[in-house]
C-alpha cells in the first residue's frame, strides 16, 4: 500500500488525478520556457495584466452561451472568450503604451485592475442569473481541478502541445529580440511581431493555465521557473530548457501533493513548490547562488590575511587581527606563541619579495596592463615573464637581511 | 430616499471615496517614479499578512490585521530587495517571484485554517464588501447631528478617515523633497535630501493606504486606484500640483459614480440585483483613463517640451 503521495506521483490515485497531474506538467513545461523569452525581454510583469484581462472574457463566454441556450459551461467556449479579452487586454497595454506618455508599468497596472474588475462585475451579474450559480466561474481565479472531465484534460494537453510546438519555431527570432532589439531589427526581423507572438505565447499559456492553476497564479508558472534557470545558467537555450523542466516538475509534483490530502488546493501548491526549488537555487546554485557567494567572499578573505600576515611577519610588524592570526596558525606559518615557523619565515621571505617585485613592476610599466593588475593578491609570476623578473630582480639587487629574523 | 439613502450608501460612498484618495495620492508619485506596480504587488502580499494575524490571534480584529499585512508588506520589500541584489535578476521578475509566492502562501493558509465561522476569504479579499458597510442605526440626515447613531457608524469609515488624513498629511509635508527627488533623483541628493529613505517611505505610506483601503473595499479598488487616476491625471496636465488635484478628482469620481452605477444600475435596468461595487468603480477609473489616453491635453509624447515637468 503506497502512502497517497507516492500513489499520486506514480498516477496511481485515480483517473482524475492522473489527468490533473499530467495537463499541469505539460502546463508547467509550456509557461516555464516560454516565460524564459519574457524573462529575457525583461517584460515579465505584461504577463499579469493578460492574466488577469482574460476575466471578462470569460464572464461574456459564459453570458453567450447560456444565452443561445447551452448551459455554458464548455470548457472550449470559455477559453475562447478568455483568450479574446486577453488579447484585447495585450492590445490597449500596447497602445497605451505606444500612444501616450504613459510608461508600460503603468499600462500593465491599469489594463489589470480595469479589466479584473469589470469581469468581478460580470462574475456578480452571472451569480444572480439562474443557471450561474452552479456554474463555478470563480474557479478560474484560483483554479479548480476537481471535477475536471477527460475533454477538459484532452483542450489542456492539445494546447500545451501547441504552445511549445510554436516555441520551437520561433526560438531564434525572440532569442535574438531579447537580447537585442536593435540589431533584431536591423536584420530584418519585425521585433514588434516577435513581441506580438511572444505575447500571445503568454496569452495562450495563460488560457491553458485558467483550469489548473488560476488567473491570479498563473503569472508565477511563467515567471519563477526562468527566475529560477537563471542561476543555474547564463545560456538561452539551456535557460528555455531548464525553466521548462522546473515548471513541468513543479506541476507533476504540486498536483501530486494536491491531491495527497484533502484542502490542498492544486494552484497554491504548485506555485509553492515552484517558489520552493527557486529558494533553493537562491541558496545553494554554484557561482551565483548565495552560499557560493559567501564561500568565495570567504576564500578571497583568507587569500588577503594570510598576503598581509606573512608581510607583517617579513617586516617583523606585530599582528593583532585575530583571522590573521588564526589564518597564518592553521597553514602552519606561525606557532601558538606567535612566531614565524620555518615554512613560514620561508613564505614570508617569498611574499615580501614579490611585494618588491611588484614595486619596481609598477615604477617599469606605467600602463594599466601591468600596474592593473597589481591587487595585492596576484604573484608577479602570473603577469611578468622570467626574463621580465630577472630584470627586476637585477634593479633589486642582492638578498638583504630581512628584518626581525636577523 | 432620503433616508434610506443614509442609512444604506452614505457610509459606503464615504469610505470608497476616502480610499480611493488614500490610494491615488501616492499613486502620482509611484507612477513618475516608475513604480506602479508596487500598488500591485502590495495588495497581493496583503493575504498572507492577515491570514497569519488571524491564525495568530484566532479572530478578526483590526489592530492585529493591520499589523500582519503591514509585516507582510516589509517582508516582500525585502524579499524583493534580496532577489534582486543576490540573484542579480530584474526589478519586474523580483516583484513577479515575491508576490505571486507570497500570495499563493496566503490562499494556502486560508484553505489550510479553518475560517468558515468568520468573514474571511479569497473572494472578500479581492472584492471587500463595500455594499455592506452600512449605517444601521441612521434613519435619516438627521443621524449625523445624533451622538447615539454616529457611535455606530462603521469602524471602517473612521480608520479610512485617518489613513487617508495621515497620507494627505505626509504628501503635504514632504512635497517639496518628493517632487525634488521623483524628477531629479541625482540634484535631490546634492541638495542632501535622503532619497533613498524618502523612496522607502513613499512605498510604506502607499502600504498603509493598501492595507487600510484593502481592509473596506478589498485589493481590485486598491491596484486601480493605485494606477487609473494618476496614471488620467498625468496626462491632463504638465505640473505635478495641477495633477495631484486632477487625481484626486478623478478617483473621488470613480467612486461615486461606480458606487452608484454598480447599486442603481441594474434596478434602472429593470435588474433585481446590485453588481459589485468595488468592480464597478475599478471599471468607472478605467473609463475615465480611456477618455484621458484619446482626448486629454497632454496624452502624447509629442509636442512635450524636453524637461517642462520639471518646473
Amino acid at each position: 500500500m503506497l502512502d497517497p503521495f507516492t500513489s499520486a506521483l506514480l498516477l496511481q490515485s485515480g483517473y482524475n488525478t492522473a489527468l490533473v497531474a499530467i495537463g499541469a506538467a505539460l502546463l508547467g513545461i509550456s509557461a516555464g520556457s516560454g516565460g524564459a523569452f519574457l524573462f529575457l525581454r525583461k517584460r515579465a510583469l505584461v504577463s499579469d495584466a493578460v492574466a488577469h484581462a482574460t476575466l471578462p472574457g470569460v464572464g461574456i463566454a459564459f453570458m453567450v452561451m447560456v444565452a443561445l441556450g447551452s448551459d455554458g459551461r464548455n470548457l472550449l467556449g470559455l477559453l475562447l472568450g478568455s483568450a479574446l479579452s486577453a488579447g484585447l487586454g495585450l492590445l490597449v497595454v500596447e497602445w497605451i503604451t505606444r500612444r501616450t506618455r504613459l510608461a508600460e508599468d503603468a499600462a500593465i497596472g491599469a489594463v489589470l485592475s480595469v479589466f479584473f474588475g469589470f469581469g468581478i462585475v460580470l462574475l456578480t451579474i452571472i451569480q444572480t442569473m439562474a443557471r450561474g450559480k452552479q456554474a463555478g466561474l470563480e474557479g478560474f481565479l484560483l483554479g479548480s481541478t476537481a471535477g475536471m472531465l477527460f475533454q477538459d484534460a484532452v483542450i489542456i494537453a492539445i494546447g500545451g502541445a501547441c504552445a511549445i510546438a510554436a516555441l520551437v519555431l520561433l526560438r531564434r527570432p525572440m532569442t535574438l529580440v531579447a537580447f537585442d532589439p536593435e540589431f533584431a531589427a536591423a536584420s530584418g526581423v519585425s521585433v514588434r511581431m516577435v513581441d506580438l507572438a511572444m505575447m500571445g505565447f503568454v496569452m495562450a499559456v495563460t488560457v491553458i493555465g485558467l483550469k489548473i492553476v488560476g488567473l491570479v497564479l498563473i503569472v508565477a508558472m511563467l515567471i519563477i521557473p526562468s527566475v529560477t534557470a537563471r542561476f543555474w545558467t547564463d545560456r538561452t537555450e539551456r535557460l528555455v530548457g531548464i525553466a521548462g523542466v522546473i515548471g513541468g516538475a513543479s506541476g507533476y509534483v504540486g498536483a501530486a501533493i494536491s491531491a495527497s490530502a484533502p484542502g490542498l488546493p492544486t494552484g497554491p501548491i504548485i506555485v509553492l513548490v515552484c517558489f520552493g526549488s527557486f529558494a533553493a537555487s537562491l541558496l545553494l546554485a554554484p557561482n551565483r547562488g548565495v552560499l557560493a557567494s559567501i564561500l568565495r567572499h570567504r576564500r578571497f578573505q583568507v587569500r588577503v590575511h594570510r598576503r598581509q600576515g606573512l608581510l607583517a611577519l617579513a617586516r617583523g610588524e606585530p599582528i593583532f587581527d585575530p583571522l590573521t592570526l588564526a589564518v597564518l596558525r592553521r597553514a602552519g606559518l606561525i606557532r601558538k606563541d606567535g612566531v614565524a615557523t620555518e615554512a613560514g619565515r620561508a613564505q614570508s621571505a617569498k611574499v615580501l619579495r614579490d611585494e618588491r617585485r611588484w614595486e619596481i613592476a609598477r615604477q617599469i610599466h606605467q600602463d594599466e596592463a601591468v600596474s592593473g593588475r597589481y591587487d595585492g593578491l596576484t604573484p608577479i609570476e602570473a603577469v611578468l615573464t622570467r626574463d621580465e623578473i630577472a630584470e627586476i630582480d637585477r634593479r633589486i639587487g642582492g638578498p638583504a637581511p630581512v628584518g626581525g629574523v636577523v | 430616499m432620503g433616508d434610506e439613502f443614509v442609512q444604506l450608501s452614505l457610509t459606503p460612498l464615504a469610505i470608497g471615496v476616502l480610499a480611493a484618495v488614500a490610494c491615488a495620492l501616492p499613486g502620482n508619485f509611484l507612477i513618475l517614479r516608475r513604480q506602479a506596480l508596487i500598488g500591485d504587488a502590495i495588495s497581493h502580499v496583503v493575504l498572507p499578512g492577515i491570514v497569519v494575524a488571524f491564525l495568530i490571534t484566532g479572530k478578526i480584529s483590526t489592530w492585529p490585521m493591520m499589523l500582519g499585512a503591514a509585516g507582510a508588506s516589509i517582508v516582500a520589500v525585502v524579499l524583493i530587495e534580496m532577489i534582486k541584489r543576490l540573484g542579480r535578476i530584474e526589478p519586474g521578475a523580483a516583484m513577479g517571484v515575491t508576490f505571486t509566492s507570497l500570495f499563493a502562501a496566503g490562499v494556502f493558509l486560508l484553505e489550510q485554517s479553518d475560517t468558515s465561522s468568520v468573514h474571511l476569504d479569497v473572494e472578500h479579499a479581492l472584492y471587500g464588501n463595500l455594499e455592506s458597510l452600512i449605517w444601521l442605526s441612521a434613519d435619516g440626515w438627521g443621524s449625523l447631528l445624533d451622538p447615539q447613531a454616529l457611535a455606530d457608524l462603521p469602524p471602517e469609515l473612521f480608520r479610512m478617515t485617518v489613513v487617508t488624513l495621515l497620507i494627505a498629511v505626509l504628501t503635504a509635508l514632504f512635497w517639496r523633497p518628493l517632487k525634488l527627488s521623483t524628477f531629479d533623483e541625482g540634484f535631490a541628493s546634492t541638495l542632501g535630501i535622503p532619497t533613498a529613505t524618502l523612496s522607502f517611505g513613499l512605498v510604506g505610506a502607499a502600504a498603509i493606504a493598501a492595507v487600510a483601503a484593502f481592509d473596506a473595499v478589498g485589493s481590485i479598488i486598491v491596484i486601480a486606484m493605485f494606477i487609473c487616476p494618476p496614471a488620467a491625471a498625468r496626462l491632463m496636465t504638465n505640473r505635478l500640483e495641477a495633477q495631484v488635484a486632477w487625481s484626486i478628482a478623478f478617483a473621488a469620481v470613480s467612486a461615486v459614480l461606480g458606487y452608484v452605477i454598480a447599486g442603481y444600475g441594474p434596478l434602472w435596468l429593470g435588474g433585481t440585483d446590485a453588481v459589485s461595487a468595488a468592480g464597478m468603480i475599478a471599471t468607472v477609473s478605467g473609463m475615465i483613463l480611456g477618455l484621458t489616453c484619446l482626448f486629454a491635453p497632454h496624452r502624447s509624447r509629442i509636442g512635450v517640451p524636453p524637461g517642462s515637468e520639471q518646473s
